[in-house]
C-alpha cells in the first residue's frame, strides 16, 4: 500500500487492517510521553490548498508522535490564479525528498493526480466534495472502541450529503464493515443519483431517529440557503437537526457523530452537543490515532511489526513496497 | 516533365453520396476530369486498395489563432485537418478576440492563405459574444461567412435569439446554437449522473442541453430560421430535433466525435483529458448517439477541436479547460472505433458510407446550403467537374494514435495509446496534394 486516497470500493480487510493497527498506537497515545521512534528520520508534508487547521494539526501530531519530521505547506489560492499548476506544485515539493504528502483540496480527484505524478506516499485529507478518507476511519474506530463492533449497527447520516466528502467516505467504510446506512437529507442536499449506493435513503429524521443506534450530523453551511437548497437555516434545524426534543427520543445506547466544526444551534442543539452520548472529542482524539497508523502503514516496512517497533530505538526505515491504494 | 496539376488515382474504389464503386479518379486543374475503370496519366498516385471519399469537412474546429497560438495556428490546425483527410475546415469564432467584424474575418483569411486544406472563418451572433447585440452579418455574409455561432456560451436570451433568427433568415446563413441552459450547468464539469455522484464533481444534467433545444426548436418554428446545433450530446436532443426536421422545420445539429466514442464513466480517474464541452454522457446517450449515427440520421459529425496548452490539463478536473485535439484523429477514431473492422461483429455497427457521409457530405451541404437546380455544381458527388476536393483512406493501415507525433500544436487527447485502423494516405484539396502517402506537403 503506497497511498492513501480514498476507501470507496475497498476492501473490509484493508479497512480492518487499519483499525487494529490503530488499536498499537492508541496505547501509544495513553503513555505518559506519547511518541516513538517508528518513522525517524522520514518527512511527511502537509500540502493544504484549503484552510482546515483541525486536520492539519492532527496529521502533524500524528508524524511527530512517531518521531516523523513535518513541513507545512499553505497553498494560497492567489499563487494557484497566479498560474502555477497542480503539477507545477506537485514537482516542487517533489524535489525537496518528502516522503508522504497530506494533501487537502478543494477539487474532486486533485490526489489522485498527485499520485500519478509523484514518486511519494499520497494521503488524502480531504478532496472537494469527493473522500475524506481518515474522516472515515476515525468515524469507523470511533464506533468500534465504543460499540466493539460496526456489524449491524443501524447508522443515520444527516444533512447536506451532496457536498459532503465526509459522507461519501463513510457510507462506504461504514457499509463495508457491516453496518446498514440510511440517508436523511432533502432532496436538494442528496447527490443527483445514488445508483450503486448501498444505502437507504429518507427524508424524515423523525423516522429513522428512535431505530438508529448512530446518527452521523454533517455541517450545514450557510450558504446553502443562498443556493435556495433550503429556504432558511430556521427550516433546516426544524426538519432535519438534532434538537433538544429529538435528542430525548434517541434510543438508550445510541451515539452521536459530528466531524466538526459543529454549528450550535443549526445541525446540533447546544446541550445535545455537550451530552455524554455526543462522541466528538473521542472522534477527535482518535483522529490522531488513526493518521498514526495510515502514516505508519504507508510509510514504514510492512513486514515491520508495529509492537516490535514501538519503542524500539534500533527499528530503522524501511521502504515500502507494494501497489497503489 | 509531367504536369502537376493533372494526375490519377488509380487502384481504389470511390465511396460518396451517390454510393460505392471501383473506379480510378482523373484531377486536372483542380477539377475531377474523369471517373472510371482503367483511367490514365503521366502522374499516377497509387492508391491500391484505399477508398476515394469526397474531402471530409468539419463544422466546429477551433483554431488557437488568434490568441492562443502556442497552442495552435491555423497552419498548424489545417496541417493536421489535411492530415486527417479534411479538405475544408470552419474555424469557431471563439478565438481572442472573437471573429466578429469584416475585419476579424478578413484576418483570419489572411492567416489561412497557404494552409495545407481550405480554412473559412465562421462568426460571433453577438458582438464579442457578449449576448447583448448582433454582429453586422450582412456584411460579413457578403464576405462569405455562412456560419454564425455564440461558441461555448450560446444565446440565452429568448428575444434576442429571436432576432438573430430573424435577421439572419434573410440573408441565407445559418444560426448555431450552442445549447446549455446556464443556470442549470453552473457549477458542472461533468454529465449528472450516478458518476457525477459518486466522484463528487458538480454535474451538468442533461436537461442543461434539452431545454435550449426545446425552447430553439419553438424559436425556430415561429421564424423559419435555419438552425443548427453546435454539438448536441443527449438521446433525447437529437429525438427533438430528428422529430422538428420530420415536421419540415430547417433544422439540424452536429455530435462531437468524443461524445460517440466516450462517456461519463470514462472521467472517473479524475483525468483532465476527458473533460469536454458538452460533457461525455451515459453510456445510453452514446449508445443513441451511435445507433443515430447508423441510421444515417446524423447530420454531421464535427471533430470540435479544442486546442489546449499542456498547463490547461495540468490542474484539477474542475478547473481544467474542456475539450482535446482532434482534427487528425476523429476519421481514424470513427473507423476504428465505430465502423465494422476486420476483428468481427461490433454492436450497433456504423457503416462506412454512413460515417464518412456524416463526416463528408452531409456537413458540406449545411456549409454550402442547398445546390441550386440546373447548376453543375455537386457536393458529395465525385464525378467529373466536380471539385478535386479528394480523401484517399487506406483502411486497413494499423496504427498507434501518438499525439507527439501529430501536426497539431496541441497535444492533449484522452485517446493516446489507442490501436488504430483505417488512415487517410492522400488528402487533394483543390486538386493540389495536400497529404502525399501520409506525408503533409505544407
Amino acid at each position: 500500500m503506497k497511498h492513501l486516497l480514498g476507501v470507496i470500493g475497498q476492501p473490509r480487510a484493508m479497512l480492518e487492517e487499519l483499525l487494529q493497527l490503530s488499536d498499537s498506537f492508541a496505547e501509544v497515545n495513553a503513555r505518559a510521553i506519547p511518541k516513538v521512534p517508528a518513522l525517524r528520520g522520514r518527512t511527511v508534508a502537509t500540502l493544504f490548498f484549503e484552510d482546515s487547521t483541525r486536520t492539519r494539526l492532527s496529521f502533524e501530531t500524528a508524524a511527530k508522535r512517531l518521531s516523523a519530521d513535518t513541513l507545512s505547506f499553505s497553498v494560497s489560492s492567489s499563487s494557484v490564479k497566479k498560474g502555477e499548476t497542480l503539477r507545477d506544485t506537485a514537482l516542487t515539493l517533489q524535489a525537496m525528498r518528502i516522503d508522504a504528502i497530506v494533501v487537502r483540496h478543494a477539487s474532486s480527484g486533485a490526489p489522485w493526480q498527485l499520485a500519478r505524478w509523484l514518486d511519494c506516499s499520497v494521503i488524502n485529507a480531504g478532496d472537494g466534495w469527493h473522500e475524506h478518507p481518515t474522516q472515515a476511519l476515525l468515524d469507523c474506530y470511533t464506533l468500534r472502541r465504543h460499540f466493539g463492533s460496526l456489524d449491524g449497527l443501524r447508522i443515520a447520516i444527516v444533512g447536506d450529503i451532496k457536498h459532503s466528502r465526509v459522507a461519501r467516505s463513510d457510507v462506504w467504510a461504514f457499509t463495508a464493515l457491516g453496518a446498514e446506512v440510511t440517508l436523511v437529507a432533502p432532496r436538494t442536499l442528496l447527490p443527483p443519483s445514488l445508483e450503486g449506493w448501498p444505502v437507504q435513503v429518507s427524508e424524515d429524521l423523525d423516522r429513522v431517529l428512535g431505530s438508529s443506534d448512530v446518527v452521523y450530523l454533517l455541517r450545514m453551511q450557510r450558504e446553502r440557503q443562498h443556493e435556495a437548497l433550503v429556504p432558511s437555516l430556521r427550516e433546516y434545524t426544524a426538519r432535519f437537526g438534532l434538537t433538544r426534543d429529538r435528542a430525548e427520543r434517541l434510543a438508550d445506547r445510541a451515539v452521536v457523530l459530528h466531524p466538526g466544526p459543529m454549528n450550535r444551534g443549526v445541525e446540533i442543539a447546544p446541550e445535545v452537543a455537550d451530552l455524554d452520548r455526543c462522541l466528538v472529542l473521542d472522534q477527535v482524539a482518535n483522529g490522531v490515532t488513526v493518521r498514526m497508523a495510515v502514516l505508519y502503514k504507508l510509510l514504514a516496512g510492512s513486514a515491520a511489526d508495529p509492537h516490535d517497533a514501538v519503542g524500539d530505538e534500533a527499528w530503522g526505515p524501511i521502504r515500502s513496497g507494494g501497489s497503489d491504494g | 516533365m509531367a504536369d502537376l496539376h493533372t494526375f490519377v488515382l488509380k487502384g481504389a474504389s470511390v465511396l460518396d453520396a451517390s454510393g460505392r464503386r471501383s473506379a480510378d479518379v482523373l484531377v486536372r486543374d483542380g477539377f475531377v476530369a474523369a471517373v472510371g475503370e482503367g483511367l490514365d496519366a503521366p502522374r499516377v498516385l497509387d492508391a491500391a486498395g484505399c477508398i476515394i471519399t469526397p474531402g471530409l469537412v468539419d463544422l466546429n474546429a477551433g483554431l488557437g489563432e488568434p490568441g492562443a497560438e502556442e497552442a495552435e495556428t491555423v497552419h498548424s490546425a489545417a496541417r493536421a485537418a489535411a492530415l486527417g483527410g479534411y479538405t475544408t475546415i470552419v474555424g469557431r469564432a471563439d478565438t481572442d478576440p472573437v471573429v466578429d467584424s469584416a475585419a476579424s474575418v478578413r484576418e483570419l483569411r489572411a492567416l489561412a492563405e497557404g494552409a495545407a486544406c481550405r480554412v473559412l472563418p465562421s462568426a460571433s451572433i453577438t458582438v464579442g459574444a457578449r449576448g447583448e447585440r448582433l454582429t453586422p452579418m450582412a456584411e460579413l455574409a457578403a464576405l462569405g461567412v455562412r456560419l454564425f455561432a455564440d461558441d461555448g456560451v450560446g444565446i440565452h436570451d429568448a428575444r434576442l435569439l429571436r432576432r438573430a433568427f430573424e435577421y439572419a433568415a434573410g440573408l441565407g446563413v445559418v444560426i448555431c446554437q450552442f445549447a446549455q441552459e446556464p443556470s442549470l450547468a453552473a457549477g458542472g464539469h461533468l454529465h449528472e449522473g450516478p458518476w457525477s455522484a459518486r466522484l463528487g464533481i458538480g454535474g451538468i444534467p442533461a436537461e442543461a442541453e434539452e431545454v435550449v433545444v426545446m425552447r430553439d426548436l419553438a424559436l425556430a418554428r415561429l421564424t423559419g430560421a435555419q438552425l443548427h446545433f453546435r454539438t448536441l450530446s443527449t438521446a433525447a436532443s437529437l429525438a427533438m430535433v430528428h422529430s422538428a426536421r420530420r415536421r419540415g422545420l430547417p433544422v439540424t445539429a452536429e455530435v462531437a466525435m468524443a461524445n460517440l466514442l466516450l462517456v461519463d464513466e470514462d472521467c472517473a480517474g479524475f483525468d483532465p483529458a476527458t473533460k469536454f464541452r458538452p460533457p461525455l454522457r451515459s453510456a445510453e446517450d452514446r449508445r443513441a448517439l451511435v445507433g443515430r449515427l447508423a441510421a444515417g440520421e446524423l447530420d454531421a459529425v464535427v471533430s470540435a477541436h479544442t486546442p489546449h496548452s499542456v498547463q490547461d490539463k495540468e490542474v484539477p478536473f474542475d478547473e481544467a479547460a474542456p475539450g482535446a485535439s482532434m482534427l487528425q484523429w476523429t476519421l481514424a477514431l470513427g473507423l476504428s472505433e465505430l465502423t465494422l473492422g476486420e476483428g468481427g461483429p461490433q454492436a450497433n455497427a456504423v457503416g462506412l458510407a454512413e460515417l464518412i457521409g456524416a463526416l463528408s457530405w452531409k456537413p458540406a451541404s449545411i456549409l454550402h446550403g442547398t445546390v441550386p437546380a440546373g447548376t453543375a455544381l455537386t457536393y458529395g458527388v465525385i464525378e467529373s467537374g466536380a471539385a478535386a476536393d479528394l480523401a484517399v483512406i487506406d483502411p486497413t493501415a494499423t496504427w498507434i494514435l501518438d499525439p507527439a507525433a501529430g501536426a497539431s500544436r496541441s497535444r492533449t487527447t484522452p485517446f493516446a495509446g489507442r490501436s488504430l485502423r483505417g488512415r487517410v494516405r492522400h488528402t487533394i484539396v483543390g486538386g493540389e496534394p495536400m497529404v502525399l502517402d501520409g506525408v503533409a506537403q505544407r
